[in-house]
């Protein structure tokens, strides 16, 4: 098995908190991984860094041999990571399919040349109108996308991050406030996009869906990883119940 | 199945009356413009067609503003330096080689190029800041640009530059000014709809959206604000050069004037933040508006006091201008009447069943099967 993205080592303070203390996290090609945790224990900081939203102290980072440590975010879009965000970041006064076309700018479209020439080639508008089809919101194309729900917005980042063709995909917190069919229709499709060969690095409170989805889980607490391994060893290890599960009715408001 | 022949109906009525609308907007366009040609002909009032002509230059110059500040949300209150300083080039440029006449209006893109050249380096120092620091610089660039002008001998100091005076005929005189400010206006208005639907555009307005997400999805963001910026200014600057041989002299408070930013900005407001034709409905309403008004109360007070006025209300009332409201009043109106007519079906079949239930000695609910609703419906259509 290769390993696809690693971290490590990586270290990040804010201020006189220390956020990621010595981090180290392998993605295997062609899996999907967890990475949990309770809240503030760094996993949105470690995809942060990873996608180069945030510098990083010390460590490095690799997608395959390739050191990407501290490369500016559209680099590392480019080289074919995508990420969602735990608060969703979609063009709200971008109709949905203008929302598809802002990323497909990687795509092999030679029309790149001509600033002037329509948004968006035939060829990219029927990928990223396949791409909603998958997702099961073609039909708000020519919404704003300021008009969809909660749900669908995810929904939306997720098939935009999608238009660019990943090697890997980063979703931080895919099914928080998501209603449950809608969880259904997301793991089913990260199943599908996963055999089609993109690997997946989650993170998510809702266990389910995790221990669902996931062939290893990482689990963060403090900054430092407290276990790794398949979820049936995770779900049972007593520093992760003690670092993480302890606290899930505290923490489970996904699952309801 | 007898409702096969009414189900593609709704969709089929839906892109058809699409495309009446898609087609009708060239034709509107187009028509506008005839009326704008035929305009001078139909009104020779030299009043009249002074206000018309200053109008136009105010559209050109919001239409400009808008490529910018409309489609980036980067809210610039500092185009007075390009209109004031495409004012001064066409001045100098015509005092030094003696133009007269038509040759004037050559100088006009000598007014472009030095308002782009001008805006290069401003762009690049403004456009690192975000909101309101960038307004606030926009500002200090304002001020920079009049106190300069104001202390060179170059522009003529606090008296400003006089421009030459065509010896056309005085009927038509302001024919010539007229064309060429429409011509400015349909080249700038051409301009913000190519790039409005280009993938240029799109960048622009992921920009506005959220920078730092479209950055991280490969938009060059710095490089897409900075060319929104010089077209906006080449524009602005044009409109600067060609308002300077119309109103015949340039003194710094008037060729870089605030109220020339706050103008622009109201236009583009009223008629609608980052639409094609909202500026241009703006500068339409508000200034001959203005115009008139300083004409009948011979003091300019008046119409400004209004034109803040109207700012607020447009703020308060409408942020988001008339034409998307009106827009959206429109898809409103037209969802909630498809939605009606498509109700308009079962509830009738539903009291139609009551009633029927009614006379007929039963209990008076609607039918709970709705395949008997459906037979009744069909009962009791037409």
């Amino acid at each position: 098995m290769t390993v696809m993205l690693r971290a490590e080592g990586v270290s990040k303070a804010f201020g006189g908190v220390q956020a990621l203390r010595d981090c180290t996290v392998e993605v295997e090609q062609g899996s999907i991984a967890g990475l949990i945790g309770p809240n503030g224990s760094g996993k949105t900081t470690l995809f942060n860094t990873m996608t180069g939203y945030e510098r990083i102290d010390a460590g490095s980072v690799y997608l395959g041999d390739r050191k990407i440590t501290n490369l500016a975010p559209q680099r590392v879009f480019a080289l074919g990571i995508g990420r969602t965000f735990q608060l969703t970041r979609i063009f709200p006064r971008l109709t949905v399919m203008e929302n598809m076309l802002v990323a497909a700018q990687h795509t092999g479209d030679k029309r790149l040349h001509n600033p002037l020439a329509r948004a968006g080639g035939r060829a990219d508008r029927r990928r990223a109108a396949d791409l909603l089809e998958f997702v099961g919101i073609a039909s708000h194309a020519d919404a704003l996308a300021e008009t969809l729900s909660y749900g669908q917005r995810k929904l939306l980042e997720l098939s935009y991050v999608l238009v660019a063709n990943p090697a890997i995909v980063l979703l931080d917190e895919p099914a928080g406030g998501v209603n449950p069919s809608l969880i259904r229709l997301l793991s089913d499709r990260i199943r599908e996009l996963n055999a089609a060969g993109t690997t997946f690095l989650i993170v998510e409170h809702n266990m389910d869906f995790v221990m669902g989805l996931c062939g290893q889980v990482t689990v963060l607490d403090y900054g430092t990883v407290v276990a790794s391994g398949p979820p049936q060893i995770i779900r049972t290890d007593p520093r992760v119940l003690d670092a993480y599960l302890g606290i899930t009715e505290e923490d489970d408001d996904a699952e309801r | 199945m007898t409702g096969g022949t009414a189900a593609p109906r709704p969709p089929a009525g839906g892109p058809a009356r699409r495309l009446a609308l898609a087609a009708w907007r060239p034709a509107g366009a187009l028509a506008f413009l005839v009326i704008l040609l035929v305009f001078p002909l139909a009104f020779q009032n030299p009043t009249v067609t002074t206000i018309a002509v200053d109008t136009l230059i105010f559209a050109a110059a919001a239409v400009a503003w808008n490529i910018f500040s409309g489609y980036s949300g980067y809210i610039s209150l500092g185009h007075a330096v390009f209109f004031g300083a495409g004012a001064y080039t066409v001045g100098i440029a015509a005092r030094a080689w003696h133009t007269t006449g038509d040759g004037v209006f050559v100088l006009l893109l000598l007014a472009a190029a030095v308002a782009g050249g001008l805006s290069v380096p401003l762009g690049l120092i403004a456009l690192r800041v975000r909101r309101h620091t960038f307004v606030v610089i926009t500002i200090a660039f304002f001020f920079i640009a009049q106190l300069t002008v104001t202390n060179l001998t170059v522009t003529g100091g606090s008296s400003g530059i006089l421009a030459p005076s065509p010896n056309w005929d005085p009927a038509t005189f302001n024919n010539p000014f007229y064309y060429v400010a429409l011509a400015l206006l349909v080249i700038a208005t051409a301009a913000s709809w190519l790039i409005r639907r280009s993938r240029f555009g799109l960048q622009l307005r992921a920009i506005r959206d959220d920078e730092d997400r479209a950055a991280g999805l490969g938009v060059r963001a710095m490089p897409v604000k900075l060319t929104a910026f010089v077209i906006s200014a080449v524009v602005t600057g044009m409109a600067g050069g060609l308002w300077f041989y119309f109103i015949g002299q340039a003194i710094p408070q008037f060729a870089f004037d605030p109220l020339f930013d706050l103008s622009v900005v109201v236009m583009a407001f009223f008629g609608g933040l980052g639409t094609i034709a909202g500026p241009i409905l703006g500068a339409l309403v508000i200034e001959p508006a203005q115009q008139w008004l300083t004409l009948q109360y011979t003091n300019e007070y008046l119409s400004e006091i209004l034109l803040g006025a109207l700012f607020l209300l447009v703020i308060l009332a409408l942020p988001r201008g008339v034409i998307p409201t009106a827009a959206e009043l429109i898809t409103r109106f037209r969802a909630r009447r498809r939605s009606r007519r498509a109700e308009a079906g079962p509830p009738a079949a539903v009291t139609a069943a009551a009633a029927r239930a009614g006379q007929a000695g039963t209990a008076a609910r609607p039918d709970p099967d709705p395949a008997g609703q459906a037979r009744a419906g069909r009962e009791a259509g037409p």
